[in-house]
């Protein structure tokens, strides 16, 4: 190559490669010295961490790999951690399980452990339709409020936990309103002054006149499984239509589409998922949001 | 000069080359629409159709308007597709930039941004939109400007290959334009940066071979002994870019008319094949491609030597041999064995001094003229752009360390990591490379407006800032609360809770990401001043106005 002869920068004193592109020139600087340094520094960490560590395959056609001075495992590490857990949970959830809720609740050392077992695994399996903290959304109910649809005792809530509801355990809770719209019990007309007696039973301003005409429909087609009252009944898993607390909503439309043809909302058996201890605790937990009673 | 006349009048044979390879994929597309066995195919069959008849339409009428004329000037460069490649940049940056505001968005506030009437604005759609808009469309793009810019003055001789150049372009933008839709129509093969389906691939290394050929001829016929370090780095690029992506998407097609395929790797073996893809996009797409625009454009902005020629081989090649290597940290503490993360992770930290040298090299070029940072808002985006850089190629290795990635994997850390890469170092240069080349290929003494610059650079900065802070708040947060246990061994909090407690980081990235896309959006106000040659206003009135001819009396 026959190129221009290197030169000597003048701003920097050091001398160009002599090759020139477009203009740009190359300073011949060394590589520095820091730089250098720190690089093989890297280098010696890494040679160091393959000898004690798991670092190389073996050559092709044979088996393995290099083990390491420490021979450490990540999967022994988890397989003895999880067995180790296996077994502190395995007492825990004996003594859970094999007192009941309102025994645990007198000892307060196991009462903290259900609560935050419960807490734990409110939030991993309940959480993602009950909310965070049991605030509920449309569709799935509050928790931490006293209103219950199928009864807020403790034994009451684990059944509803353990069984479900329209869940196809054997043992499911289960209601069922009719479909009144749907299946054609009653009238487009009829269904509308119903809307109007629900709305005035809990509280709020509605049509007089709608509302009298529903009476006698009321009594004959609701009265039997929400009571004369409406107050519902928990044995049956019947809401209140009296209060303000609404699982759909309660504004006219809502109910309307509720009467016409409801939604049956379904809660998995949580037995099938999560042991007796779990279930407890989550009862527990539940109890403790507010409306425990 | 017979010689060439008469070449002229014949048919051009880069010309016929490209007619040909448009002719077969319009067959092959009209097959396609005729026989497609689901919509999302059928509507890309007819894009390729589209695509192809516009194509041969085009090159037949340039053909036929230049018939008899010099086509190609051996005496000239190619600029008008580096021109066609900034506005391409500047179009997809901001498209990129606008769909990444959105996504953050919709986690930010997700009942506000969600739209259930509309399948295709949900999150999973829009996410790979722009991830692919703003690392393939926008950095691809200036990638493919940029080299074809600095090897023809670096090598002093025209783009080689007649009309292929323009073929890569256009083929490029079809790429972009069947991955994008196809996202959007739900069309993926679930690879993360590797999402677009097996005829999307297919097209994409037909185009990438044509541009490796363009950039290699181009080089073979130049008229300098010696090849330029940015071209070294380009072909890097270029080359491993093909050999990444040929080996992640081979794939079986579930029907030749259809837009479903099967990965030929299954298991473990494809997630390390998806992360050594995955890594060295990030290595050579990413990072050699982008040295290469440090290499040209700050030693030519400033107008003074590249600092140390030997640390640039050095750092080049202990770049490439070890980038290759650093993709199983992507997979620390999975079903990946357990010595593969070893070498990831001693690779990636042997990694962090060659990656610094590009940033050595590029920042001490400076010296000599370091007043320019003051002077010039271009040099100061380009410097800050390799100060990114430098911290992101440090916070990489320590991130790829296991007890470090114990924490930070899966959580916000990395979208800041990210981003501190890709909005201030990718973007950053390219944006100073886009500054410099509007300038000089309009042939503007300056840049319609420096103060323009000077609210970009502050803006977008700013920007970044608040988007790489809130991402390290919220990312240790939650990864902190994920293994929080409490008195008794139970997990403290539970998934939810840590998306919550994200909020108010999110609203901050948001912010952050906003910042980004307004200053992108003035850059591009003053680019188009630039090119058509306007003056500031105020600066009309400092020139001295002519002396006006009094009519005597």
């Amino acid at each position: 190559m026959t190129g221009p002869s290197p030169e000597i920068d003048t701003h920097s004193g050091i001398e160009t490669t002599g090759h020139e592109w477009d203009g740009i020139k190359e300073l011949n600087n060394p590589l520095p010295r820091w730089w250098l340094f720190i690089f093989w520094a890297t280098v010696a960490v890494a040679i160091v961490y393959w000898v004690l560590m798991p670092a190389w395959p073996a050559l092709p056609g044979l088996q393995g790999n290099t083990t390491g001075v420490w021979g450490q495992s990540d999967r022994a590490d988890v397989a003895a951690d999880t067995a180790a857990m296996q077994a502190e949970r395995a007492t825990l959830s004996a003594k859970l399980a094999s007192r009941d809720a309102t025994s645990i609740l007198q000892d307060h050392e196991l009462s903290q452990l259900a609560l935050s077992l419960g807490e734990s695994a409110f939030g991993d399996n309940c959480a993602t339709c009950h909310g965070a903290g049991g605030r509920g959304a449309k569709g799935y109910p509050r928790l931490a409020d006293d209103v219950w649809l199928w009864g807020g005792s403790l034994d009451e809530i684990e059944q509803t936990i353990r069984v479900g509801i329209r869940s196809g355990h054997t043992e499911t809770r289960l209601s069922e309103m009719p479909a009144f719209g749907r299946d054609e019990f009653l009238t487009a007309g009829q269904i509308t002054d119903l809307v109007e007696l629900v709305t005035s039973v809990s509280g709020r301003d509605a049509d007089a006149a709608a509302t009298a005409r529903a009476r006698p429909i009321f009594e004959e087609q609701c009265s039997s499984c929400h009571g004369v009252d409406a107050h519902g009944d928990r044995s049956k898993g019947v809401p209140n239509l009296t209060d303000a607390d609404w699982l759909y909503g309660g504004d006219r439309e809502t109910i309307h589409r509720t009467i016409y043809g409801p939604r049956y909302g379904v809660m998995p058996a949580w037995s099938e998922r999560l042991d007796p201890a779990k279930v407890r605790a989550l009862a527990i937990y539940v109890h403790s949001l507010g409306g425990g009673e | 000069m017979s010689a060439s006349v008469s070449r002229e009048q014949s048919l051009d044979s880069s010309a016929v080359g490209v007619g040909l390879v448009l002719l077969a994929v319009l067959i092959l597309a009209v097959n396609g629409a005729a026989h497609a066995v689901d919509w999302a195919f059928r509507a890309h069959a007819w894009m390729f159709v589209i695509a192809a008849f516009a194509g041969i339409a085009g090159l037949w009428l340039w053909h036929e308007d230049s018939w008899g004329r010099p086509r190609f000037d051996a005496t000239e460069y190619e600029d008008g597709i580096i021109k066609a490649g900034i506005a391409a940049t500047m179009f997809w940056g901001i498209a990129g930039f606008t769909v990444g505001l959105l996504i953050a968005l919709q986690l930010t506030w997700p009942n506000l941004f969600y739209f259930p009437d509309l399948g295709w604005t949900n999150f999973g759609r829009l996410r790979p939109l722009h991830t692919s808009a703003v690392i393939f469309a926008f950095g691809g793009n200036a990638l493919i400007a940029t080299s074809f810019y600095v090897v023809q003055r670096t090598c002093r001789t025209r783009l080689a290959g007649g009309i292929w150049p323009w073929f890569v372009f256009w083929g490029y933008q079809l790429f972009i334009v069947i991955a994008g839709t196809g996202y959007l129509m739900g069309v993926t093969q679930s690879k993360e940066y590797a999402e677009p389906e097996w005829y999307a691939d297919i097209w994409l290394t037909i185009v990438w071979v044509a541009y490796l050929a363009v950039f290699m001829a181009t080089i073979l016929r130049r008229k300098e002994p010696h090849i330029y370090v940015a071209n070294w780095f380009y072909l890097a690029f270029i080359v491993t870019i093909a050999l990444l992506h040929v080996v992640n998407n081979i794939s079986l097609p579930a029907s030749l008319a259809g837009a479903k395929s099967y990965a030929a790797s299954s298991g473990v073996q494809s997630a390390l094949i998806q992360w050594w893809y995955g890594h060295n996009a990030v290595g050579f797409f990413l990072t050699a491609g982008f040295l290469a625009m440090v290499y040209y454009f700050i030693p030519k902005r400033v107008e003074r030597p590249v600092w140390s020629y030997r640390l640039s081989i050095v750092h080049f090649w202990s770049l490439i041999f070890i980038y290759i290597w650093a993709g199983p940290h992507h997979l620390h503490y999975t079903a990946l064995p357990q010595w593969a993360q070893t070498l990831g992770m001693t690779f990636s930290i042997m990694l962090w001094m060659p990656s610094w040298g590009g940033m050595i090299n590029g920042l001490m070029t400076l010296s000599g003229a370091w007043d320019k940072l003051r002077t010039d808002p271009v040099v100061r985006m380009l410097v800050v752009s390799v100060a990114f850089y430098g911290m992101a190629t440090f916070e990489g290795p320590a991130m790829s360390i296991r007890e470090v990635n114990a924490l930070s994997h899966y959580t916000d850390w990395g979208i800041g990591h990210v981003h501190s890469g890709a909005l201030g170092w990718v973007g950053f240069v390219t944006f100073g490379a886009m500054y410099c080349l509007t300038q000089w290929l309009w042939k503007r003494e300056k840049l319609y407006s420096n103060a323009m610059v000077e609210w970009h650079f502050w803006i977008a900065t700013i920007g970044i800032v608040l988007y790489i802070t809130s991402m390290w708040v919220s990312g240790i947060m939650e990864g902190l609360m994920w293994r929080a246990y409490n008195e008794f061994g139970f997990l403290e909090y539970s998934f939810v809770e840590t998306v919550s407690a994200k909020h108010i980081s999110y609203i901050i990235r948001a912010l952050g990401g906003g910042l980004y896309l307004s200053g992108a959006l003035i850059m591009i106000y003053n680019l188009v001043r630039t090119a058509r040659g306007d003056v500031p206003a105020d600066e009309r009135k400092r020139i001295p106005a002519a002396p006006v001819l009094q009519p005597a009396e």
